[in-house]
């Protein structure tokens, strides 16, 4: 039966269903209701919670425990994810899995808690030092969020690779009907993890790395792109937008639709990797792509600009409605498409 | 009866120190003691950035290689997924009481049940020997060129004792590798240590004083003279704080 949940503490539910026996943490708002809810019930299912001293060692603690395969995972928000960052390169670098919760708040996120996706850049190139890429979901209502934690640990373990959870502040405090899958576990070992008998661990000697990365993310770009298409097949327009602002945009689709006016909407579920497959069903006959995000100059729109180059014939102009600190509203859309129809707004890229 | 003593098997790959460094006699007694109590297929060594990094190549057991000054963090991690292995963070002074001091404190403060083993050469070796918070009031290092001044910088720091303050904390002691003598005792600090968390006491610390000749730029007989003439004096010698049991 669907109940009513905050996502912050759905997520962290979903996580426990997903076999997670370990959880490392720092609060900070607003995704401090994932440890809060954690540090009650991982005890109340005989796993472990701890608050750490800070971001850095919160990631550290998940990096020793991977390494010894325990299911683990943290979570944080903007400048807290920042902090993260020098302990994800070295998840990758190492090949260790891990799960990642980000929790986004807008701008630096000093002082300001507003709802945005400001994240997006730092989330989908890796972030920190080095050459990796973290596999990001970026789900648009709870219920996804609980799908996509589900499945979140299986990737990681899959690839080797950490698997970041893309949330927003408002995704995070709303609530929303819920139904969660039963509980599992994954009982096989690895293989590979640190067990004390210096079994082989995989690891990758340094000549050898630039291939296997190169390896792992054509695999990884190949298998695990996840998308959404709404009525893009015969588009004159299509609009690109992920988590909420792709709610908003979806009612902007209907309403326009309902003018008589082609328009469509591509999901983007991975963020990376990035769909392009999902713009593969624009036809050629399209007039423009439009990047809907709440970020301040526009982030998502690299991404779908080098789509638009890659599957779109000819030169697809591509506009940005960009909303700053807040979830653009179904209005906004529609008047900001209006501008890009009238040749008033002109395109980015 | 003539006793036949062998190399233990952890430490049986030659090592990559400097000649005259002491973190080989540290490494050795570690695994001494791990052979002695049949835990060499049960131990994880974290291992820290600095000169540890050395041990990647020597040490033969199982290690994971973590960033700097993370060491008592992953190794919390490690003992959480395998409360039924031994697990041990190794590090330096730069490593462990000046990047990585919020983590070595706040393991000690929750009495993390690691157990944690620090050499202190009084610098950052593996970088060329910059001041570390452990370098004594007028030494040279490559960042204090004119001799530490402790005005500026502060004195050097003590971390083992403020660590002993910890109420929970199960064993806290601090050796030297400069004479026989020292390294007898040491050895028994390292075993006290091992056990402390093979028995499930708690956390426990066990920092190293050790010469560093190729940073300091002595013989390897002038910097034994010098930490017992300038070092050990200032970095009591002995145990501060001893096992409940």
């Amino acid at each position: 039966m669907r109940k009513m949940w905050k996502g912050n503490h759905a997520i962290a539910e979903a996580a426990m269903r997903a076999g997670c026996q370990f959880y490392a943490g720092y609060p900070i708002t607003p995704q401090t209701e994932v440890s809060e809810y954690l540090s009650y019930r991982m005890p109340e299912l005989g796993r472990r919670f701890l608050q750490a001293e800070n971001e850095m060692a919160a990631v550290y603690m998940i990096f020793g425990a991977y390494a010894c395969g325990m299911r683990s995972m943290t979570s944080s928000s903007g400048p807290g994810f920042s902090l993260k960052q020098e302990g994800i390169a070295y998840l990758c670098a190492n090949n260790y899995p891990a799960v990642l919760v980000n929790v986004q708040r807008w701008g630096p996120g000093l002082g300001t808690l507003d709802s945005s996706q400001t994240d997006y850049l730092r989330d989908t190139r890796g972030g920190g030092n080095g050459d990796y890429r973290v596999i990001v979901y970026a789900p648009n209502s709870i219920q996804e969020t609980v799908d996509l934690m589900y499945n979140a640990f299986d990737v990681a373990e899959k690839y080797r690779n950490p698997v970041e959870i893309l949330s927003e502040a408002a995704l995070g405090q709303m609530m929303e009907p819920v139904e969660f899958p039963p509980f599992k576990e994954r009982t096989e070992d690895l293989g590979w993890t640190f067990d004390g008998t210096d079994r082989p661990h995989g690891r990758i000697d340094n000549p050898q790395k630039p291939d296997a990365l190169r390896a792992k993310v054509a695999a990884i770009t190949a298998n695990e792109q996840r998308w959404e298409n709404y009525r893009v097949e015969d588009a004159d327009y299509v609009f690109v937008a992920f988590g909420l602002p792709s709610r908003t945009c979806r009612n902007a689709v209907d309403q326009l639709r309902e003018q008589g006016v082609k328009v469509g909407l591509i999901r983007p579920i991975t963020v990376w990797p990035f769909p392009y497959k999902a713009f593969e069903e624009i036809p050629d006959t399209v007039k423009g792509v439009i990047s809907v995000e709440s970020t301040d100059a526009g982030q998502l729109i690299e991404d779908v600009a080098l789509a638009v180059k890659k599957m779109c014939p000819g030169n697809v102009p591509v506009y940005g409605l960009f909303s700053g600190q807040k979830i653009p509203k179904t209005k906004e859309i529609v008047a900001f498409f209006g501008g890009v129809r009238s040749g008033e707004t002109k395109e980015v890229f | 009866m003539a006793v036949l003593k062998k190399t233990p098997t952890m430490v049986s790959i030659p090592n990559h120190f400097c000649p005259g460094c002491g973190h080989g006699i540290l490494n050795r007694l570690i695994a001494e003691v791990i052979e002695e109590k049949g835990y060499e297929k049960k131990t994880i060594m974290t291992l820290g950035v600095g000169c540890s990094c050395n041990m990647n190549a020597s040490w033969n057991g199982d290690k994971i290689q973590c960033a700097h000054g993370r060491g008592a963090a992953t190794a919390t991690g490690v003992k959480i997924a395998r409360p039924d292995l031994l697990s041990i963070a190794y590090q330096g002074d730069g490593d462990a009481y000046v990047i990585g001091l919020a983590e070595t404190l706040n393991a000690a403060y929750r009495n993390e049940p690691i157990t944690v083993f620090v050499i202190n050469n009084n610098n950052f070796a593996m970088t060329g020997g910059q001041m570390s918070w452990t370098t004594m009031p007028g030494q040279v290092t490559t960042t204090s060129v004119h001799g530490r001044d402790p005005a500026l910088t502060g004195m050097p720091i003590r971390v083992p004792e403020f660590a002993a303050t910890f109420p929970d904390v199960a064993y806290v002691a601090r050796g030297s590798v400069h004479s026989a003598k020292e390294i007898n005792r040491l050895r028994g600090y390292v075993k006290n240590a091992i056990e402390a968390q093979l028995n499930g006491e708690g956390y426990a610390l066990v920092e190293v004083l050790c010469q560093c000749p190729t940073n300091w730029g002595m013989s390897v007989e002038k910097s034994i003279k010098w930490m017992e003439e300038e070092v050990a004096p200032y970095y009591t010698l002995g145990e501060l704080k001893g096992r409940r049991k």
